[in-house]
């Protein structure tokens, strides 16, 4: 698609890629940024050009051509996605870590191959510079396995993937230390600068090699897994890593050589990708997303599978724009939605063994408060209530939306911890419960509680529909079929600009005059805050949250006693949503605005933040978890321009050194006192190990 | 001494499950570990060898103490390890599954070729590109020792290897056990069933309730019918 888009376009395309600018969900910089990172979609993923079409229409080539050449654009594009995918395919095969860096290793690769192309002339210094690119990145691949990865194999999945798309976050800094923030054009590929002539229709011949070198790389990666003794270890690991050491091979150099492996084929696409597109600081995000959905529709741990559904995926992009050209990312989604629920393991995929738990690695058993607990909480609240007497009205603003996120945050840990469903899109029922009430107030002109009240229905009705999918999976793949539906739902609000209003998103939803004042809506927020903690506390401590704490804990027994897991499960999602809904529905009304940023991955991860930070394992600790988090992080960036950098670092050190969270490591000292203190009591409250 | 294990602790989380135990194999020696179920025999043989991270006590093994080592090097040192439940990597064939468990010639224990292996286990060199999931009970229960034994340990601790067999197959087994004793392996075999283990054991030892109440030759055991009755189900 580049081919014709530099053939009938020779201005530089905007930036496009799957936004996600930390900065734009913090406020101050937002409206700085915001034109700068516009749409969600790829580059090749823009409708036809004007002159383009003016070509096919008239006397260009015939149209079979046209499509073929599109076919083959497609393929071309599949190349780069395939290496990558493969790569993080295999290292889930191994190690079981679906590793969110994957992405960021792309586009590690992408910018050392710039660098080392500049550097050294000549093809031999192009083909060079590639493969060492994508050997050097293989290297930092390594440092980072050794130093963080080996300590949180056995962690619950959630933390593994939190754990890497921290990692993510500071190669995004990292990387515009050195490399700048603006986009970098590589050299040609020598011997392939080129385009090959079709019926009138231009291939570039670098596309051409892209497409012969996919199957050769799977030839390649065919043989190392069948006929080496390394591949065949790896299999073997791949179904039973403690019986492969017990038979005498050394894992930690085996997952040390996978990963190194993954690694380099993704950074080899990134580097690959350098003669067809510019290396930016965002093509982490957008390739990751694909990845995700080549990995899920091809089935996690399938090297064919990964081939397979690249094709497919790249193809539905490249014919997707012909029909569909407003949407064509939702034909990608739809059809991943469709083979999750045929084949919830993927196409080429197996299907898993029982899913490791979610929550984290110890619980402490859960329990109502006690009335000197409740009387602290009630006396915690009126202190917060009081905040209007002697604070000014920023300090409020900040208030009212750190209540506003202890309502997000508290829906998502009722979600993940009560139900056991980690969900990393959880924003989209925050974004929908806003636009739900930008929609009311703005379309419709209803009063505020009105609105207010009804907007959160959209929240309720998305997580009804998505849900009902979703939690026909579990684990990871929930995980990843959420984003994907967050996905969706974020490039809905950003495409159909007529209704949404695209990434301008619709301005002036102020709140009635009642509670206009920054006192009052602090009040208001702070009010519906503490409602709606309460009521997921009592929906915890109910029949209901009984049999959703069982599902989670055993779904096969459960179901023995009669519990309809699924329904169960569904029932908690659409409770979330419809929170997270009421959540949104606020913070329109805090910010007098909605745009797509509302329901995008940095929003639903900053809730997995919070909750972590809180204690997954606790009842209520994503209230904590919500407050610390948004006043740091609303500190942070007035501080410092690297707030990726130490918001990663920051990820990444609680879930290596911290993952029991604040509450949680409150609970097991406080535990741990009372223990010592009287051994009787220790029993009662002894912890719990959730066995592995 | 072959193998010495003494004061042996092991815990699963806040359970504990093995308690003091203590025992000895010598060199070439046939040792049964009888017990119920539940008894902790596979605890004891997943502790020596290290499946069991949380465990206190001495493993000295060929003279030297392995207890802080890691899995791997415990087994490459030539301590073979046969699992109960078999875990044949069921993806692999027969060739392959081997192929894992090999290991370099040691110069104080037998060496395994697979095709010395295939003349202790015919079936399996008829089905050697078959996928191990495969393959019947017995035949992955086979493949599973040949596996160990590609890695030619001098000593090996084979799980309940009777567990689950048609009688045709557990003469087959005992026969398999006893060329590997000839070949000059050392072997402590978990067992419930009294008869087969009193067909290949020079010795005995009783586990109940993760600690070791009997140890001795097998005629001491036949001598003790109350110790027998009491603690093993027949």
């Amino acid at each position: 698609m580049r081919g014709y888009l530099r053939g009938s376009n020779s201005q530089r395309q905007p930036r496009t890629a799957i936004q996600v600018s930390w900065f734009e969900t913090r406020g101050v910089a937002a409206l700085l940024t915001m034109r700068d990172y516009p749409t969600l979609i790829l580059r090749r993923r823009e409708a036809p050009s004007r002159r383009m079409k003016a070509r096919y229409f008239t006397n260009a080539g015939p149209p079979m051509a046209f499509y073929f050449v599109q076919f083959l654009t497609g393929l071309a594009s599949a190349a780069s996605l395939f290496l990558v995918a493969s790569g993080l395919s295999i290292i889930f095969g191994v190690t079981r870590i679906v590793n969110f860096a994957h992405g960021a290793f792309y586009m590690l690769g992408a910018y050392v191959a710039f660098t080392l192309t500049e550097r050294f002339a000549g093809a031999l210094g192009f083909w060079g510079g590639i493969v060492a690119a994508a050997l050097v990145v293989a290297v930092v691949g390594v440092l980072v396995e050794m130093v963080l990865l080996r300590r949180i194999y056995h962690a619950p999945e959630l933390f593994q993937l939190l754990a890497t798309f921290g990692l993510t976050l500071m190669v995004q800094d990292i990387v515009v230390m050195i490399w700048g923030p603006d986009d970098l054009l590589g050299r040609r590929a020598p011997g392939f600068k080129g385009a090959v002539d079709f019926f009138g229709q231009n291939i570039p011949s670098y596309d051409l090699f892209l497409i012969g070198l996919s199957p050769v790389v799977l030839g390649i990666l065919w043989l190392l897994f069948q006929r080496t003794r390394w591949g065949v270890l790896v299999r073997a690991a791949t179904q039973d890593r403690d019986m492969v050491a017990a038979l005498g091979v050394n894992q930690k150099w085996l997952f040390t050589s996978v990963f190194a492996l993954g690694v380099f084929l993704a950074a080899l696409g990134g580097a690959l990708q350098i003669p067809r597109d510019a290396v930016h600081h965002a093509l982490d995000l957008r390739i990751i997303v694909e990845v995700f959905v080549v990995v899920v529709i091809g089935g996690l741990g399938s090297i064919i599978g990964a081939f397979v559904a690249a094709v497919l995926v790249s193809e539905l992009n490249a014919f997707g724009i012909l029909i569909f050209p407003k949407i064509s990312i939702i034909l990608v989604f739809l059809v991943m939605a469709v083979v999750l629920i045929v084949r919830p393991w993927g196409l080429f995929g197996k299907p898993e063994a029982a899913a490791r738990r979610t929550p984290g690695l110890t619980v402490n058993p859960w329990r109502p408060l006690t009335s000197a607990e409740r009387l602290m909480s009630v006396g915690a609240l009126a202190l917060a209530a009081m905040l209007p007497l002697f604070a000014g009205n920023y300090a409020l603003t900040v208030g009212s939306e750190i209540a506003i996120f202890v309502i997000f945050a508290a829906s998502l840990h009722f979600l993940m911890s009560v139900g056991g469903l980690a969900s990393f899109g959880h924003a989209a029922y925050f974004g929908l419960g806003a636009y739900g009430v930008a929609f009311l107030a703005k379309a419709a002109g209803l009063p505020m509680i009105v609105s207010l009240l009804l907007g959160p229905v959209l929240g309720l009705l998305g997580a009804a529909v998505f849900g009902f999918f979703a939690v026909q999976l579990s684990g990871v793949y929930f995980a990843m079929l959420t984003l994907a539906f967050a996905q969706i739902v974020w490039s809905i609000a950003f495409q159909w600009v007529s209704v949404t209003g695209g990434d301008n998103g619709i301005l002036g939803v102020w709140p009635d005059k009642w509670a206009a004042g920054p006192a009052a809506f602090y009040w208001l927020s702070l009010a519906i805050a503490a409602f709606a903690v309460v009521v997921l506390r009592v929906i915890v401590f109910s029949p209901f949250g009984f049999a959703l704490r069982a599902t989670r804990d055993s779904p096969l027994r459960s179901e023995a006693i009669g519990i309809n897991g699924k329904r169960v499960q569904w029932t908690a999602f659409v409770i979330a949503g419809t929170v997270a809904g009421i959540g949104g529905a606020l913070f329109a009304y805090l910010k007098g605005s909605v745009f797509p940023d509302s329901l995008g991955i940095s929003l639903s991860v900053d809730a997995l933040v919070m909750v972590l930070l809180g204690g997954v394992e606790t009842v209520s600790g994503a209230v904590i978890g919500a407050i610390v988090f948004k006043a740091a992080n609303i500190w942070l960036v007035s501080q410092t321009d690297l707030s990726k950098l130490v918001l990663g670092g920051f990820i990444v050190l609680m879930v290596v050194a911290f993952p029991k969270g604040i509450v949680g490591t409150l609970e097991t000292i406080w535990n741990r006192r009372r223990s010592t203190e009287d051994k009787k009591s220790a029993l009662a409250t002894s912890r719990v190990e959730v066995a592995e | 001494m072959k193998l010495q294990v003494a004061d042996l602790n092991s815990f699963y989380g806040p359970a504990h499950i093995l308690f003091d135990i203590a025992l000895e194999v010598g060199e070439g020696e046939v040792v049964a570990l009888l017990g119920r179920n539940g008894a902790g025999k596979s605890t004891t043989f997943r502790s020596i060898v290290g499946l069991v991270e949380n465990r206190s006590g001495r493993i000295m093994f060929e003279g030297k103490d392995v207890s802080r080592e890691p899995t791997h090097a415990i087994v490459r040192g030539g301590l073979g390890y046969v699992p109960e439940e078999r875990r044949i990597f069921t993806e692999l064939t027969v060739d392959e599954n081997l192929e894992v468990g090999r290991q370099p010639k040691r110069p104080n224990a037998p060496y395994w070729t697979r095709e010395k292996l295939f003349t202790l286990f015919p079936n399996l060199g008829e089905m050697r590109n078959r996928p191990g999931g495969r393959m019947s009970g017995g035949e992955q229960q086979m493949l599973t020792i040949a596996r160990t034994l590609m890695g030619n340990p001098s000593l090996v601790l084979l799980d309940e290897p009777s567990e689950g067999l048609s009688p045709k197959i557990v003469e087959q087994m005992v026969d398999a056990i006893l060329a590997m004793k000839k070949e000059g392996v050392s072997i402590v075999v978990s067992e419930q069933n009294l008869h087969f283990a009193r067909l290949i054991s020079d010795r005995a030892y009783i586990i109940e309730r993760g600690k070791i109440c009997f140890g001795g030759t097998m005629a001491e055991l036949d001598a003790r019918p109350d110790i027998r009755d009491a603690h093993l189900s027949l």
